[in-house]
């Protein structure tokens, strides 16, 4: 049985961080792996009660300062004044951000149903737009941070099964490729995240799932990645690989497979 | 997020590897899925389990749903003026000292493995090797929040919701599902155990052993060989302590809160059936006792006095495929002597012997209907899972119910409803809470539907 691992040495790492999408079976797992490195947080989730208590059990455990925020993601005209409240909260001390925000749907309801689509593209993309717009500009401003954000390799391809959800994603690591870019020159990290499955609820008893790993090793992996100012990583490394091989079949050959 | 309904079809066993039993799991991972869960009925039934170390089919419901409280396991609230935690069931024990022992706080019981919920500790209302002292786990707690099939939330205490509280403790899961629980942490000064060993040729001098200086220690059991006949019937290693004080870890350099970090082993896949054997394991067992020598103070860290097992990862692999079935009885005191060695007659003239065994001496029972453990001794022992187990293991239930015995459910695979109902004479209560509870008997496991607690 996994206990988790006992906090690292206090004072190694700084900063408070924000952690945008907190209780997810990922994002649950990369604030605990922050707080393990001695990071205070502040979490938001569009369920109050899951976020609350992710903050307590945070604190409890590694000793941290943990504080929580509602926060709806496709209630996007609030987005710039919660950004700037989270930003209040940190006080001064905003080391950068993860943003796992994320919404797979039903992407057989999503073929019929035009407002499932909307929906996954909203949670997945604008969404995700809306909030890192006014941290992209503060951090941009201040100089110095990272932004560290979570797509998915359904975005390098589109397959039958889930190009809904894969062209959001899509359209936000282009989006992030571009901001990269553009705070590259700041002194501002963003950092492309790209999960295979992982063993959380957003896959727990679905078909076709393969390969999947546990959230703590992608957690390990995304603060990892943050640490050490990577633009685009792969969770874990293999798909990389297998994405490679995906991206590269003729897209003559591709339309006929089944994927 | 999108689907707290979903669940994986999979063959699930307790600890003891016996019975395996297909079921829908379900693994909910925020606390209010588990209502949505048992109101949805989407199966006909359903039992909560935690970390699987129930040994026999507590936390199994054959072709029906079982629900993992595994990423329910959030800390909510730590009060250091009093020492009360609180914490969701899925919460292991592991996780709670791995926390709070460097901070000077240690579960006021626990049973010989870490790897238990806080809900499963509930459930099998746990003991320790403090129960002559110290009672259950049940004892040390302020109140938990009880899920029952309807979905409403009862808030239960010794105060508040009494009877539920009671038919709650001990009651194997089987009252609704619990979500979180607050209990009292105790305070220790370090990490250790100032522990003695003495030797006991049979089981008149472990007894007299017990009897006459238990009260001495705060933790105490003993190892007993189960294949020792004749004149060394019964004869053990008894093991007892009480938590070492500050002063009494002597290392400037180390904190006596933590530790030295142990090497972890495991065992990567299932032993042949032929290799625990009555041999090799009589050849254990004399070695065992033969190796320990009587000493006193030894200080000896809270893994090893505890958990001597969990350092060996899936030991219950060693059995093989086959698996075990875990035996724990209690005699009341008038009997026990009795009891006790018919019952290692009855084994160390069998062919099914047991890797290890355990005697200790129980305090008072408490107010739980189907919690295990009253006043007298309790052996505890392996059985390898060969075939004709089960008729066995019932010659052995109906030896313990002329001696007055009991077997604890949490280790039980076997047991009949009519044995059941002699040896937990509060069944009735028990049946008539549950049924006000659930009254169409929608928590439900394999170990309710065999011994006729199905409601």
């Amino acid at each position: 049985m996994n206990v988790g691992a006992p906090p690292v040495r206090p004072g190694k790492a700084g900063g408070v961080v924000l952690v945008l999408g907190a209780t997810s079976g990922i994002m649950r797992a990369v604030a605990h792996e922050l707080a393990r490195h001695g990071h205070d947080l502040v979490l938001t989730g569009r369920d109050r009660a899951e976020t609350e208590t992710l903050a307590a059990d945070l604190r409890i455990r590694y000793g941290v300062r943990t504080r929580a925020r509602q926060l709806d993601a496709l209630a996007f005209e609030t987005h710039a004044r919660e950004i700037e409240d989270c930003i209040d909260d940190a006080e001064g001390q905003l080391a950068g951000a993860v943003l796992g925000i994320g919404y797979l749907g039903e992407h057989a309801r999503a073929q019929q149903d035009s407002l499932e689509a909307r929906r996954i593209v909203d949670t997945n993309l604008t969404a995700c737009i809306t909030l890192l717009t006014p941290l992209a500009n503060h951090l941009e401003a201040n100089g110095r941070g990272f932004l560290c954000v979570l797509s998915s390799v359904a975005g390098d391809r589109g397959r039958q099964s889930n190009y809904v959800y894969g062209a959001a994603k899509a359209g936000l690591s282009a989006y992030l490729s571009g901001l990269r870019n553009r705070l590259h020159h700041s002194g501002v990290q963003v950092t492309t995240v790209l999960p295979g499955f992982v063993d959380t609820a957003m896959t727990y008893g679905k078909e076709g799932m393969f390969l999947v790993a546990p959230p703590e090793r992608i957690a390990r992996g995304i603060v990892r990645a943050v640490d050490r100012r990577r633009d685009v990583v792969y969770l874990p490394g293999f798909w990389r690989g297998i994405m490679l091989v995906i991206r590269s079949i003729p897209e003559a050959l591709f339309k006929r497979l089944r994927l | 997020m999108d689907g707290p309904n979903l669940f994986r079809s999979e063959q699930l066993s307790g600890w003891g590897r016996f019975p395996v039993e297909r079921a829908n799991l379900y693994r909910p991972e925020r606390g209010a899925e588990v209502g949505r869960i048992l109101t949805t009925a989407a199966d006909p039934t359903y039992i909560s389990r935690g970390l699987g170390r129930s040994y026999g089919d507590a936390a199994l419901n054959r072709e029906a749903g079982v629900i993992s409280h595994v990423r329910l396991n959030r800390f909510l609230g730590f009060d250091a003026n009093t020492g009360i935690l609180e914490c969701e069931a899925g919460l292991s024990f592991a996780e709670i000292i791995q926390v709070f022992l460097p901070r000077g706080y240690f579960l006021p019981v626990t049973p010989g493995t870490k790897y238990v919920t806080v809900g499963g500790a509930i459930a099998s209302d746990v003991h320790g090797k403090n129960h002559h002292r110290d009672g259950t786990f049940g004892r040390f707690l302020v109140d938990f929040r009880l899920q029952i099939a309807s979905g409403e939330v009862l808030v239960c205490s010794p105060e508040q919701n009494r009877d539920v509280f009671w038919a709650t403790v001990g009651g194997m899961g089987l009252t609704g599902a619990i979500l979180s629980a607050r209990f009292r942490l105790v305070p220790v000064e370090s990490a250790y155990v100032e522990a003695d060993y003495q030797k006991a040729p049979d089981l008149d001098a472990a007894l007299a052993a017990f009897a006459g200086s238990d009260e001495g220690y705060r933790y105490s059991m003993a190892w007993i060989d189960c294949l020792a006949s004749g004149r060394s019937l019964g004869r053990s290693v008894l093991m007892r302590g009480n938590d070492a004080p500050r002063e009494r870890v002597r290392a400037p350099d180390r904190d006596p809160l933590a530790p030295p970090a142990k090497r972890a082993l495991s065992v990567p896949f299932d032993a042949p059936s032929a290799l625990l054997n009555r041999f090799s394991i009589r050849a254990f067992n004399g070695l065992y006792y033969s190796s320990h020598r009587d000493a006193t103070g030894r200080l000896v860290d809270f893994d090893s006095f505890f958990y001597p097992l969990d350092s060996v990862g899936h030991w219950n692999r060693l059995y093989g495929k086959r698996g075990f079935v875990q035996y724990q009885v209690a005699f009341p005191p008038q009997t026990a002597e009795g009891g006790l060695r018919a019952l290692l007659e009855r084994l160390s003239g069998t062919r099914r012997a047991s890797f290890l065994a355990v005697l200790k001496r129980f305090g008072p029972a408490n107010e739980g209907l189907l919690s295990f453990p009253f006043e007298g001794y309790t052996l505890a022992l392996d059985l390898p899972g060969a075939s004709g187990i089960e008729e066995f293991v019932r010659t052995l239930d109906d030896l313990v119910l002329r001696y007055g015995g009991r077997v604890y459910l949490a280790k039980d695979a076997v047991l009949s409803p009519e044995s059941f109902a002699a040896m937990y004479p509060r069944a009735q209560e028990f049946v008539r809470i549950k049924r006000r509870l659930d009254p169409e008997g929608r928590i439900s496991s394999s170990l309710a539907r065999r011994i006729g607690l199905a409601g």
